[in-house]
């Protein structure tokens, strides 16, 4: 288990995936949960499961990760030998770092792979791990 | 009655790492309540002082949430799945008027 930052592997298809969930949504918040692997040093992130957006009236600058859907993600996760090991988001037009709404609701043990959009693409990709009372940067490959 | 509690990677620190545990009762806060007796810390992540769930920690047996059900009092059977699940939420920054 990696509580300290670390690497972020992720996959071509992970990425892809991603990447076509924020486009989707823009120019509202995406999100959902990593899947993979969880390493001293590397975690492997083999899906990027989209979830529901559940934030009633601010999905533009807000999102509010379904828990009915966390919990199905959850499940096949663990049937298929994987773990949630972090959770990813969208900026619509707005940089790939945490917010202090973020920081603010961020779990420590989990890492939180940003995706800025701006005008409809996805611009960047940038992976945080909460340390103590801020968010440190972890490289993604 | 054995049910098994799916421990999320945030809180595994309490558990000394396991992400699911066995553990024997008759309603959700039994299971709770063992499963805090066998943890480290994990009652105040979990529980507020007044023994209710912390806002911030959702409970499900199965995919029900038992917020929408009998709340710790839901009774659990043998081979339920109970997950604690945190809650997760964020976004950037609000827009400010030009």
């Amino acid at each position: 288990m990696c509580y300290a930052a670390c690497m972020l592997q992720l996959s071509a298809q992970a990425r892809e995936r991603l990447i076509a969930a924020a486009r989707a949504a823009y120019p509202e918040e995406s999100c959902g949960v990593l899947v993979g692997r969880p390493g001293r040093d590397v975690v492997s992130v083999e899906q990027t499961v989209p979830t529901r957006n559940a934030s009633a009236d601010r999905r533009r600058d807000r999102y509010v990760l379904d828990p009915d859907d966390f919990v199905r993600a959850d499940g096949a996760a663990r049937a298929a030998g994987l773990d949630i090991i972090g959770i990813w988001h969208s900026h619509p037009d707005h940089p790939a770092e945490p917010s202090e709404t973020d920081r603010r609701a961020g779990w420590e043990g989990w890492s939180y792979l940003i995706a800025a959009v701006e005008s409809g693409e996805v611009t960047a990709l940038r992976s945080w791990r909460l340390v103590g009372a801020g968010f440190v940067e972890e490289e993604v490959t | 009655m054995t049910i098994t509690v799916r421990i999320p990677a945030p809180l595994r620190p309490c558990t000394d790492g396991a992400d699911e545990l066995a553990l024997e009762g008759r309603t959700v806060r039994e299971v709770l309540d063992r499963l805090i007796a066998s943890s480290h810390g994990l009652g105040e992540r979990v529980l507020a002082g007044d023994g209710a769930l912390r806002p911030f920690v959702n409970v499900y047996v199965g995919r029900q949430d038992v917020r929408g059900l009998q709340g710790l009092d839901t009774p659990v059977q043998d081979g339920d799945v109970l997950s604690i699940v945190p809650a997760v939420a964020g976004g950037r920054p609000e827009r400010r008027r030009a």
